[in-house]
């Protein structure tokens, strides 16, 4: 009888962290093609971002459908609210920081107060393009956009929820920013279910103390979870996939079912996800006012890849741990 | 939502029909001329009221806003979101009284409604929105963004193959943003002949004169530069307005360089930078609408 020696026993925190990752890109590329087959209503706009947004597959199939107006973010999201008014669906896709910032005028008049039911594709947001500094991050799209009354924000965690997220788009056209990722993260979606307008999804349920996360940091929130729990600390992991509408309900839970929440963000957190968050918690009755911890980028990244500035502004598994302990004794 | 108001709808058919058979030229023009005159007055009425407006550009933009609804557009005031049909966007948002005035006349909704015009709640809000303005494509306000969606609007029709056209005006003042540039040069690659850019060319910006402020001219060469087949108009000329609204012949976008008077018909308002958004006075508005009478 042989007992194998061969792979140290892992633990769900390593299993986790081993797991193969993806950029979202292909699959938000993938599920635009396969649906526009059967969707005439499906075009992409773009500022010349075709290689960027992983679009030259669309435009050598679709190539009257692939509108490339160059290096004009403004005249882009306006074209897009043109095209959404004419009846058809736009995927406005540019590099997040620009889309947002540049354009964000038009995101407010011609797309949130017209309720044209544009589709704004931000690519490779959060800190995705690393050593290319601030002017390239986007992480102030969520503040900005959630100031905007009629507008949706997807974050997909993962491959599964940025495919959701395409069809939800197409189902029922509405204003929508959904956060493309570019960084690679693994799996961590529930296989199957689906993703809900206006709902957190609960990966992981617990009872000491709540984790929300969004997008690249879901998958570092469930390895935080498996840290905590191996340690006896009963966790409960919403990733937030949509930021607007908020899941208020999923936050009141939170505030009332376990004792402590700590959010975190590949975003600025003046004004983000834990802003959301505190914004409900603080009008909770006295007991559900819960500690809460809010991880984020607090000023511009100094240079450094994307990995390096997520430890950077405290982005990681360990300092989740650390802030829910943090949390949880002030609890 | 304001709703269709189905016997304005009927008028407005009529005087379609009066426009379309006059006999001559000055028939023709002689029906526009009241249509004209009854939104100039309706503009007075309702700045007066509400105590706020932009009473010079909305003058200036009159005539063309009569020409395009009461000759030009092919649109159904009976069912304002018809598919096929021709667009109009009023970039230049802030005259709205001129056009709450000529959708109301149209019959988009009842004339009564104007005398709400900016009251708390109205759904005329000093800039037009489409979500309670049947009409109204597009909400505008901000200046450099009608042109964009109208360029989106027009690749639609393109793809759709609908033979619709997207027409849009700009106040010259807004051809200062950068945005309409941007919008230009996509027309032109996308060879949208079926986009007119009208340019309300007043020459007056809210504080000054254009060419003290940040120089337009040559105008008409920068738009064919950027591509566009250009026409220069009378701006308060019925016959100049409806040739240069006719259909490109080049094959590129129409940019029509419309020149106008701001304050144009009323004498004491016209070309003076102070009536960009003044308010007349009581004695002010019997004055005005005597001249218009």
């Amino acid at each position: 009888m042989s007992i194998e020696t061969t792979q140290p026993v892992q633990t769900e925190a390593e299993r986790l962290s081993a797991a193969p990752t993806y950029d979202n890109r292909t699959a938000f590329a993938d599920e635009l093609i396969r649906l526009a087959r059967t969707d005439a209503r499906i075009v992409a706009v773009c500022n010349d971002s075709v290689g960027s947004s992983n679009l030259t597959a669309f435009r050598d199939e679709f190539p009257d459908r692939l509108i490339n107006v160059g290096i004009a973010e403004q005249d882009m999201v306006g074209v897009g609210a043109g095209l959404a008014s004419s009846g058809l669906i736009p995927f406005v896709c540019g590099a997040s920081p620009f889309l947002t910032g540049r354009s964000l005028e038009q995101v407010k008049a011609d797309v949130a107060y017209s309720q044209h039911p544009v589709i704004l594709c931000g690519m490779s947001p959060g800190m995705a393009y690393g050593e290319l500094g601030p002017t390239h991050h986007s992480v102030e799209d969520l503040s900005w956009l959630r100031a905007l009354p009629g507008l949706d924000i997807v974050v997909p965690a993962d491959r599964q929820q940025t495919r959701q997220a395409v069809q939800a788009a197409v189902a029922n056209p509405r204003p929508t920013f959904i956060r493309v990722g570019r960084h690679k993260v693994p799996d961590v979606s529930i296989e199957g279910a689906p993703l809900v307008r206006g709902e957190f999804q609960t990966l992981r349920d617990g009872n000491d103390v709540t984790l929300i996360a969004t997008g690249t940091l879901v998958s570092r929130a469930l390895v935080a979870a498996a840290e905590l729990e191996a340690a006896g600390v009963s966790v409960r992991v919403l990733n937030a996939s949509y930021i607007a509408p908020l899941d208020i309900a999923a936050i009141i839970g939170a505030a009332r079912e376990t004792r402590a929440i700590v959010t975190a963000e590949e975003a600025n957190i003046a004004g983000g996800l834990g802003a959301a968050v505190a914004g409900v918690v603080s009008q909770l009755e006295r007991g559900a006012r819960v500690p809460l911890r809010i991880l984020g980028l607090t000023e511009f990244a100094p240079t450094g890849n994307t990995d390096f500035l997520l430890e950077y502004f405290n982005l990681t598994a360990t300092h989740l741990v650390t802030a829910a302990r943090e949390a949880l004794a002030d609890a | 939502m304001l709703t269709t108001d189905p016997a304005q709808v009927e008028q407005w058919r009529e005087l379609r029909v009066r426009v379309e058979n006059a006999s001559s030229a000055v028939e023709r023009d002689a029906e526009l001329a009241g249509s004209a005159k009854r939104t100039r007055r309706s503009v007075v009425n309702m700045i007066s009221s509400a105590g706020l407006g932009h009473i010079g550009g909305d003058f200036s933009v009159t005539d063309i806003l009569t020409t395009l609804f009461d000759y030009t557009l092919r649109i159904d005031p009976a069912d304002p979101g018809k598919a096929g049909r021709d667009r109009f966007i009023l970039s230049k948002g802030h005259c709205a009284a001129a056009l709450y005035s000529t959708l109301a006349f149209s019959g988009y909704f009842d004339p009564a409604e104007l005398s709400t015009f900016m009251a708390p709640l109205s759904a005329l809000n000093g800039h037009p929105n489409r979500n309670k303005v049947p009409g109204v494509e597009t909400n505008t306000g901000p200046l450099g963004h009608g042109l964009p969606v109208a360029v989106g609007q027009a690749i639609a029709a393109k793809l759709a193959g609908s033979g619709a056209r997207v027409f849009v005006v700009m106040g010259d003042g807004e051809m200062q943003e950068g945005s309409n540039w941007e919008a230009l040069m996509s027309a032109s690659q996308y060879k949208l002949d079926n986009l007119v850019a009208i340019v309300d060319r007043n020459r007056l910006q809210q504080g000054a004169r254009t060419e003290e402020t940040n120089a337009l001219d040559p105008l008409d060469e920068k738009l064919a530069s950027f591509g566009c087949e250009v026409r220069i108009a009378d701006g308060h000329d019925y016959a100049s307005l409806i040739t240069a609204f006719a259909p490109s012949t080049t094959g590129k976008p129409v940019a029509v360089i419309a020149n106008t008077i701001k304050g144009k018909g009323v004498s004491f308002i016209e070309d003076r930078v102070e009536w960009h958004h003044k308010v007349p006075s009581a004695e002010q508005v019997r004055l005005a609408l005597e001249e218009l009478a």
